[in-house]
C-alpha cells in the first residue's frame, strides 16, 4: 500500500471515528428537549441535567475527531481540504456556528440559576446537535454524489447545489441514526426515569430510521457509481452494516442495550466505511467531467511530508486511543441525576 | 464586492478574539495545576479550594477558546484556499500535528479533571490537570510554528507550482519560532497571573476571603514578576530576529523612513504618512542599534531603501506594511509591558514585605491592571501579522493571491457579519459569568484546624518534592 493510500484510509478512520463518538453526542443533544418534557420546571431542569452530563466528559474530545481529521485533510490532501472547504462554504459556515453554540451552551447552560438562560442554552444545544448531523450527512452524499468542481480544482457550484434529494435523505439518515444512536447510550447510561423514557424512544426511533437508510441505499444505486464502484452486490462490509442494523431492533426491544450500541455503532461505521470505498481512490467526484475529479494522487501532498505524518501519526493515534479510552473506563458506572452526580 | 478585504477582516476579527481567550488558557492551566499540586502535597484543603475557584473561572474562558478554535481550523480552506493549496504540503503539517498532540490531549483531560473530583485519587486529578496544562502549550508551539513559516519560511523548495516541504526539523527548529513560542506563552503567564491578581485584589479590597486570595496573590505575583520579564527579554530577542528576517517590519515598527548607523530609537512619531516622512519625532540615539544587534552601533534599514530593494527582488509593487498601525501596536504593547513589569515587582514586593493587610490603593489599582495584558497581546499580534503586510508567506506569496478564487466577496461579507455577531453576544455571556463567579468567590470546604499562614518556600518545597 502506498502512502497516498494509507492517508486516506487514516483520515477514513477520524471522520468514522467522530461519526461513531460524535453520533452518539449529537444524538443525546437531539432528544433533549423530548426526553425531558415534566410539568415540575424544577424535576424537568435535573431531568435536562442528567441527560447532558452523560456526555459531560466526552464530547470536547469527541469532537477533536473532526479537527483532526480537517488538519490531516489540510496536510495530506491540500487540495481537497481547499477545495472542500471553499465549495461547501456556507454549508460548513452553518456547521461551525452550530458547534460554536452548542459547545458554549454545554459549559454555560447550569452556570446560572435563571430558567431563560438555561432554556437559551438548551434550544443551542438541540439545534448545535441536530443541525451538524443533518450537515455531515448531506456533505458526505454530496462528496460520493459529485459536485461541479472544474478543471482547475475548483467548485463552481451554488450551496443550492449541495441540497438534491440524495444528499436531503442522506441527511434526514444520519439525523434519525444518532437520534436513535443517542437513545441508546442514554438507555445505557442513565437509570431510573431517562433511562426508561430513552429505552422507549430506541423503540419507537428504530423503524423510521430503517425506512430512510433502505431509501439512501436504494438511492445509492442511482446517484452514485456504486455499479461500477462495488457492483450490484455491494459486498461484505455494506451488507454487514445493513445486518447490524437489523439485528439491533432484537437487543433494543430486550432492552439489551450494552450490544444494541455495539450494533448500531458497527452499522454507522460501515455505512460510511462503504461511502468512502465507493469514493476511492477519489477524494472528492467532479460531476462536470471525471477527469476532474480529486483523487489520492492529485490532490495529495509530497512523499516527504506524507512520510513525515505517517510516522508521527503512528507514534501518537495509538497514544491518544488509550488515554481516550481509558476516560470512558472512569466515567463507566450510569447515572441516576442524584444532585451530586451532576456537574454540568 | 471585494472579498480580499472582507476575507482579510474576517480572519482578523476571528483569530484576535481567538487569542482573547488563549492566553488566560495558556498560563491558569499551570497555575490551576499548581494549586491542585500544592494541595496534594501539603493536603491543605484551601488549595483545593483554590483550585476548584481558579478552575471554574478557567472552564468558562477554555469553552470560548475551544469553540472559536474550531473556526480557525477551517478557515484556511474556506477563505483562503488558494492558500491552502500552495503552501498545504508544509503548513497543514503542523495544524494536523496540533490536533492529535495537543487538542486531544487538553479536551480529554479536562473533561476528566472535571467530572473526576470524586472518581479519581488526589493525584491522578492532579496529573489531570498538568496534561491541560502541558497540551494548551504544545499545542501554542505547533500553532506558532505554523505561524512562523509565514513570517521566516524555512525547510521549503519551489516545486510543482506550489511550496514543498524539504526538511521538518529545519520547519520545528524555525528561529522565529524559537523567539516567538516563548515570548507568546510567557504572555500567556503574564495574562494569568495578572488575572488572578486582579481578582484577588478585587477581594482583598473588600475583606472576602482573605487568606485565601492572599495565598492565591502570593502565588500569582511570583510567576507574573517572573514572567513578565522574561517577556521583556524573549521580545529583545524577537526583535533582534525581526531586524534579520524582516527589515521591513522592524523599519515599520519604529517608522523609520531611511536607514540609519547607528539606529536610533522612536519615542514618539507624528509623521505624514503621505509624504511618507516625520513631521515631528523624539529619537533616543544608539538605542535601534542596541536593541537590534546588542552593540552601539550597526544598520538598520529604511523603509524607502527596502522598497527599493524589494522592488528589485520581486517586481513593482507596495512592500510597505501599514505604518502607523504597525508602529502605534508596537508601542502600545511595550508600553503594556513596561507598566505590568513595574507592577509586577510592587506585587513582590508586597508579598515579600507582607504588607497586604496595608494596600488599599493597591488593591483598588490591580483589577485594573487585568486589560493591560489583553492590550499588549493583541496589539502584539497586530503589529506582528499587519507588519508582513503585503505577503502572506514572507517573500513567498502575497495576500491577494491566497484567498479563494470562487467565493464571492457577498458570501465572506455574510459570513464575516454572522461570525461577528455570535462572538459578539458570546463575548456578552462569557464576560458576565466571568464577572458572577469571580465576584462570588470561592466556596471553602469546612475544617477544623485554623489555617496556618502560608509559608511560600515550604509550599514551593513540598511541590517539588
Ligand atoms: C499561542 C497560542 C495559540 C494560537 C496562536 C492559536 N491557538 Fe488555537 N488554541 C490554543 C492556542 C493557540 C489553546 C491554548 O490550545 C486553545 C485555547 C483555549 C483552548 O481551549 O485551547 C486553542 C484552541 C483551539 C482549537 C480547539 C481545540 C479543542 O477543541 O480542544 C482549535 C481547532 C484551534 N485552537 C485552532 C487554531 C488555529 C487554526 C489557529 C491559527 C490561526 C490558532 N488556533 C491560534
Ligand atoms: C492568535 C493570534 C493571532 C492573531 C491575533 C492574528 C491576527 C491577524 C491579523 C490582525 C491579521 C491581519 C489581517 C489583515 O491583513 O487585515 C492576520 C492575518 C493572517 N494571519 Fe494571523 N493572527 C494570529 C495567529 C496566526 C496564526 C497562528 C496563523 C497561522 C497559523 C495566522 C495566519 C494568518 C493568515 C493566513 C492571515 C491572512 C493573511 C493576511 O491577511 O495577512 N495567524 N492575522
Ligand atoms: C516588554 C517589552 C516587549 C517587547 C520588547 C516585545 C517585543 C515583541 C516583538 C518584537 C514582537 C514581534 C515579533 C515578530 O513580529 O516577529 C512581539 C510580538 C508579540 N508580543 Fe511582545 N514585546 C513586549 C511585551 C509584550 C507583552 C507585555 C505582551 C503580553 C502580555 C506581549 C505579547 C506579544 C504577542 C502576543 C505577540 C505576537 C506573537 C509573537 O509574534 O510572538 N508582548 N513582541
Amino acid at each position: 500500500m502506498d502512502l497516498n493510500t494509507l492517508w486516506f484510509l487514516l483520515i477514513a478512520v477520524l471522520y468514522i471515528g467522530f461519526f461513531v463518538l460524535e453520533g452518539f453526542d449529537f444524538g443525546v443533544g437531539m432528544l433533549l428537549p423530548f426526553l425531558s418534557k415534566h410539568e415540575d420546571a424544577q424535576k424537568q431542569d435535573r431531568l435536562r441535567r442528567t441527560i447532558i452530563n452523560t456526555i459531560g466528559p466526552h464530547w470536547d474530545a469527541n469532537e477533536v475527531w473532526l479537527l483532526t481529521a480537517g488538519g490531516a485533510t489540510f496536510a495530506a490532501f491540500p487540495h481537497w481540504y481547499a477545495t472542500l472547504f471553499s465549495g461547501f462554504y456556507l454549508a460548513l459556515f452553518l456547521l461551525l456556528a452550530a458547534l460554536i453554540v452548542r459547545g458554549v451552551a454545554f459549559e454555560f447552560r447550569s452556570k446560572d440559576e435563571n430558567p431563560k438562560w438555561r432554556h437559551l442554552w438548551d434550544t443551542c444545544i438541540f439545534i448545535g446537535s441536530a443541525l451538524p448531523a443533518l450537515l455531515l450527512g448531506v456533505a458526505f452524499a454530496n462528496l460520493v454524489r459529485g459536485v461541479p468542481i472544474d478543471a482547475d480544482m475548483n467548485y463552481v457550484g451554488t450551496f443550492f447545489h449541495l441540497l438534491n434529494p440524495y444528499s436531503i435523505v442522506a441527511g434526514l439518515d444520519t439525523m434519525l441514526t444518532f437520534a436513535l444512536y443517542g437513545a441508546i447510550f442514554l438507555a445505557l447510561k442513565t437509570r431510573g426515569e431517562v433511562s426508561e423514557r430513552a429505552e422507549k424512544a430506541a423503540q419507537r426511533l428504530w423503524l423510521p430510521a430503517l425506512i430512510v437508510t433502505v431509501l439512501l441505499l436504494v438511492m445509492t444505486y442511482f446517484y452514485t457509481d456504486i455499479l461500477t464502484k462495488l457492483g450490484v452486490n455491494p459486498g461484505v462490509i455494506p451488507i454487514t452494516g445493513a445486518i447490524a442494523f437489523l439485528f439491533s431492533y432484537y437487543f433494543i426491544r430486550r432492552n439489551q442495550m450494552g450490544w444494541a450500541f455495539v450494533l448500531v455503532a458497527i452499522s454507522i461505521a460501515f455505512a460510511f466505511i462503504s461511502e468512502f470505498l465507493i469514493l476511492f481512490p477519489r477524494v472528492m467526484v467532479s460531476s462536470l467531467n471525471p477527469d476532474w475529479s480529486l483523487t489520492i494522487y492529485n490532490a495529495s501532498s509530497s512523499p516527504y511530508t506524507l512520510r513525515v505524518m505517517t510516522i508521527i501519526a503512528v507514534i501518537f493515534v495509538p497514544i491518544v486511543l488509550v488515554y481516550q479510552g481509558w476516560s470512558y473506563w472512569v466515567f463507566r458506572k450510569r447515572i441516576s441525576g442524584a444532585p451530586e452526580e451532576l456537574t454540568y | 464586492m471585494d472579498s480580499l478585504l472582507f476575507a482579510r477582516a474576517q480572519f482578523a476579527i476571528t483569530t484576535v478574539y481567538h487569542f482573547f481567550f488563549v492566553p488566560l488558557t495558556l498560563g491558569l492551566s499551570v497555575l490551576v495545576a499548581l494549586m491542585e499540586t500544592i494541595y496534594m502535597r501539603t493536603g491543605r484543603t484551601i488549595y483545593k479550594d483554590m483550585a476548584k475557584f481558579w478552575g471554574k473561572l478557567f472552564i468558562i474562558n477554555f469553552a470560548m477558546g475551544v469553540v472559536t478554535g474550531i473556526v480557525q481550523e477551517f478557515q484556511f480552506g474556506m477563505n483562503w484556499s488558494e492558500y491552502s493549496r500552495f503552501v498545504g504540503d508544509i503548513f497543514g503539517a503542523p495544524l494536523a500535528i496540533e490536533a492529535l498532540l495537543a487538542f486531544f490531549l487538553e479536551s480529554t483531560f479536562l473533561g476528566i479533571w472535571i467530572f473526576g473530583w470524586e472518581r479519581l485519587s488526589k493525584g491522578v486529578h492532579a496529573l489531570a490537570m498538568w496534561m491541560v496544562a502541558i497540551g494548551s502549550n504544545v499545542s501554542a508551539l505547533w500553532i506558532l510554528i505554523a505561524n512562523s513559516f509565514m513570517q521566516e519560511p524555512v525547510g521549503y523548495t519551489i516545486r510543482n507550482g506550489r511550496a514543498e516541504m524539504t526538511d521538518f526539523f529545519a520547519l520545528i527548529l524555525n528561529p522565529n519560532v524559537q523567539v516567538q513560542f516563548p515570548h507568546t506563552v510567557l504572555a500567556g503567564f503574564t495574562t494569568a497571573a495578572f488575572f488572578v491578581m486582579g481578582v484577588s485584589a478585587y477581594h482583598m479590597l473588600r475583606k472576602q476571603n482573605f487568606e485565601f486570595f492572599r495565598r492565591s496573590f502570593q502565588i500569582a505575583a511570583v510567576i507574573g514578576a517572573f514572567a513578565i520579564i522574561m517577556v521583556g527579554l524573549s521580545g529583545h530577542s524577537q526583535a533582534q530576529e525581526m531586524v534579520r528576517s524582516q527589515p521591513m517590519k522592524m523599519a515599520a515598527a519604529e517608522a523609520l523612513w531611511y536607514t540609519e548607523d547607528p539606529a536610533s530609537f522612536s519615542v514618539l512619531t507624528i509623521g505624514d504618512l503621505a509624504q511618507r516622512r516625520d513631521v515631528f519625532a523624539i529619537r533616543i540615539p544608539r538605542l535601534l542599534s542596541l536593541l537590534a544587534y546588542n552593540q552601539l552601533s550597526g544598520e538598520v534599514k529604511g523603509i524607502h531603501d527596502l522598497q527599493a530593494e524589494f522592488v528589485q527582488q520581486y517586481g513593482d509593487g507596495n512592500y510597505i506594511p501599514p505604518v502607523a498601525v504597525t508602529y502605534w501596536t508596537f508601542r502600545i504593547m511595550v508600553g503594556s509591558g513596561m507598566l505590568l513589569g513595574l507592577f509586577g515587582l510592587y506585587a513582590v514586593f508586597i508579598v515579600m514585605a507582607e504588607l497586604f493587610e496595608s494596600r488599599r490603593l493597591a488593591w483598588k489599582v490591580f483589577p485594573y491592571l487585568i486589560a493591560l495584558p489583553y492590550i499588549a497581546n493583541t496589539s502584539g499580534w497586530l503589529m506582528t501579522e499587519l507588519g508582513r503586510v503585503p505577503w502572506a508567506v514572507y517573500g513567498v506569496m502575497k495576500i491577494e493571491d491566497a484567498i479563494s478564487p470562487t467565493v464571492s466577496g457577498g458570501m465572506v461579507l455574510f459570513t464575516l457579519i454572522a461570525f461577528t455577531l455570535i462572538y459578539a453576544s458570546l463575548m456578552v455571556a462569557t464576560i458576565y459569568l466571568l464577572r458572577k463567579y469571580a465576584i462570588a468567590g470561592p466556596t471553602l470546604t469546612e475544617t477544623e484546624e485554623p489555617i496556618p499562614t502560608l509559608d511560600l518556600g515550604a509550599a514551593v518545597q513540598a511541590a517539588q518534592d
